[in-house]
């Protein structure tokens, strides 16, 4: 199948001036000012497939909006080339536009003082959208993110999360083939992160939409992505299965029992992460997690023993370590 | 066109329900526009007065139309501003209009468009109040009503493709501020802001032929009260649309040019 997001060796860089402190470096930059260059993507590839949703991590300054931006069209790659659906992203023609979104958590579309009907009604004369269909669409988002008693409040009156549902309606109401998810639920309550996790997935299969997403909330990318890409200083760390990436880089594994005797020295089986009540949780290297659950089962009075694999955060987090050891 | 036109009623009608939010906020902003044109109006009644009547041919009347028409003229030419155009690439606001499929300008027209219907309905009251208080002098005909209603729009247009002009530097320096007070102090003389045209030195009326400000905004109200020749309404006009092609070719091409450089530096 082609695939509808095909990036190799995209770039930006930016020249950034800099200077010492001081009133001395000031005025020498009135005459001579020095340059930095700062490589926000450095020669990224992917690609990615039609209905794919796919994380794109990595930690705060690693280049994820900057791409982002290149692929919706607001920024021009210093070099490499990107394709969306078959059209060259930073010549932003309309009717690429009409195809794709981009949501920002901390970005609103939506006005201030007028309640968001009016807004959703401006999208439609925005994007062309046949009133009939505007309207059967308008109703059915409303009506999966409940928003019915919200949609006559003015904006201003609405809360963060209620903001961010109406946004996510408004950015959607063209039906995007591309969904740009930038944290799409950024400072948003355990809540309203899985109500707008759910409806981003039951968006991509009512519409077989391609989504490419990026969070620092590990819920949103184990609940939606079965595909993860990493990077990390502008470069690509990891591209595969979310999976994968958790049996590749999860060097632990977490071990959680009930012991009647807590205050027993554990530590030779491993490290104790935890102590609630009479429940323990363990972190054992993962070759040794086999071993270590048979001696805990065999030496102590264990019950409801479990093994799980470490936390995605923890998994991120190691390939950035390994990565970062690996480059320098 | 027809999507055009439904997106320019849709966003006109966006800007007015936005306006009547805040409808006595907007009337203060409208008073507080009044004290630039009411000072004029009567340090240079004074010096009509003074000077047995009238100050190179206008009378108190007269001076008093042309200055209650200049606040009509000056709600119709208010357009965005560099300063907005800094505001919004610092508040991500540019990116967010980036993404739709329509160029950012006609988002900026049509939105200035519908505020000016707030604007002019608000602006009947006052205008009536500084009838009374100062009395003008104005009889226009027919004619020079239908072109002065043109007029008003094309000076919208060529304000707004200047101010644009302006408001691209942002894509060069994020402090365009400067540009805007050397822009706006040309405008004060060469445009009849300050003073009629026809009340300054020949040197500033010829010079002020070859640049956008008087066709933004003292062409329109002589066309109401400054009894010009019919020859003279239709070649103003045709100056305002000159001005407005050439501004429309000059706009698309630095475009094309400055989006380049866009940075998203806020968001």
């Amino acid at each position: 199948m082609p695939s509808v997001i095909s990036i190799s060796k995209l770039a930006k860089h930016y020249q950034v001036p800099e200077r010492e402190a001081g009133l001395k470096a000031a005025a020498k930059g009135l005459f001579k000012r020095t340059y930095k260059t700062v490589k926000a993507v450095d020669g990224i590839s992917f690609e990615i497939q039609p209905g794919e949703v796919v994380g794109f991590l990595g930690p705060n300054g690693a280049g994820k909006t900057t791409t982002l931006k290149m692929l919706s069209g607001l920024l021009h790659p210093t070099s490499g080339g990107a394709s969306v659906l078959d059209y060259e992203p930073a010549k932003r023609p309309h009717d690429y536009l009409r195809q794709i979104t981009l949501v920002m958590g901390n970005r609103n579309q939506l006005s201030w003082d007028l309640p968001a009907l009016d807004s959703f009604d401006l999208q439609r004369a925005i994007y062309g959208i046949p009133t009939e269909d505007f309207k059967r669409t308008r109703d059915e988002f409303i009506e999966l993110l409940d928003l019915k008693e919200l949609v006559q409040k003015p904006v201003r009156n609405l809360s963060l999360g209620e903001r961010m549902k109406m946004e996510i309606v408004g950015a959607l109401l063209h039906k995007p083939k591309i969904l740009f998810l930038d944290e799409p639920t950024l400072g948003l309550d355990v809540t309203m992160q899985k109500r707008i996790r759910t409806f981003v997935a039951e968006y991509n299969k009512r519409y077989g939409a391609t989504v490419l997403l990026t969070s620092h909330y590990m819920a949103d990318v184990e609940a939606l992505c079965k595909r993860v890409i990493v990077i990390h200083h502008g470069q690509l760390l990891f591209d595969g299965d979310l999976a994968a990436l958790v049996e590749k880089f999860s060097a632990f594994k977490t071990v959680g029992f009930t012991l009647d005797n807590p205050a027993t020295d554990l530590s030779q089986y491993g490290d104790v992460v935890s102590i609630d009540g009479s429940r323990v949780t363990m972190r054992v290297p993962k070759e040794k997690a086999s071993a270590v659950t048979s001696r805990l089962l065999n030496d102590l009075a264990v019950d409801d023993l479990t093994v799980e694999a470490a936390p995605i955060e923890d998994v991120i987090e190691s390939v950035f370590s390994v990565k970062k050891e690996a480059m320098e | 066109m027809k999507r055009y036109f439904d997106y320019y009623t849709s966003m006109m009608k966006f800007s007015v329900m936005e306006q009547w939010q805040y409808p006595v906020a907007n009337y203060f902003y409208m008073i507080g526009m009044l004290a630039e044109p009411v000072i004029y109006m009567v340090v240079w009644s004074a010096v009509a007065n003074q000077q047995g009547g009238t100050v190179g041919g206008y009378t108190p009347g007269s001076l008093a139309a042309y200055y209650i028409v200049w606040t009509l003229v000056r709600q119709m030419n208010i357009a965005f501003t560099p300063y907005g155009w800094e505001w919004r690439i610092r508040q991500g606001r540019l990116s967010m209009s980036l993404l739709r499929p329509i160029h950012p300008l006609h988002e900026d027209v049509a939105f200035f468009a519908g505020w000016k219907v707030v604007m002019i309905i608000l602006w009947i009251p006052l205008a009536l109040a500084l009838s009374l208080i100062f009395k003008p002098d104005l009889h226009p005909t027919l004619l020079e009503g239908v072109v002065f209603f043109v007029a008003i729009w094309m000076a919208y247009l060529i304000r707004t493709i200047t101010l644009s002009l302006l408001g691209m530097v942002t894509f060069w320096t994020t402090r365009v501020s400067a540009l805007f007070e050397l822009y706006f102090a040309a405008e004060l003389i060469l445009s009849g802001r300050l003073v009629p045209l026809s009340l300054m030195p020949e040197a500033v009326q010829k010079a002020a032929w070859f640049f956008p400000f008087r066709w933004a905004f003292g062409y329109p109200i002589e066309v109401l009260v400054g009894n010009m020749p019919t020859n003279d309404l239709f070649i103003g006009l045709g100056m305002q649309f000159a001005w407005v092609f050439f501004g429309v070719v000059v706009v698309s091409q630095i475009w094309k040019v400055a989006i380049r450089r866009f940075s998203a530096v806020g968001g």
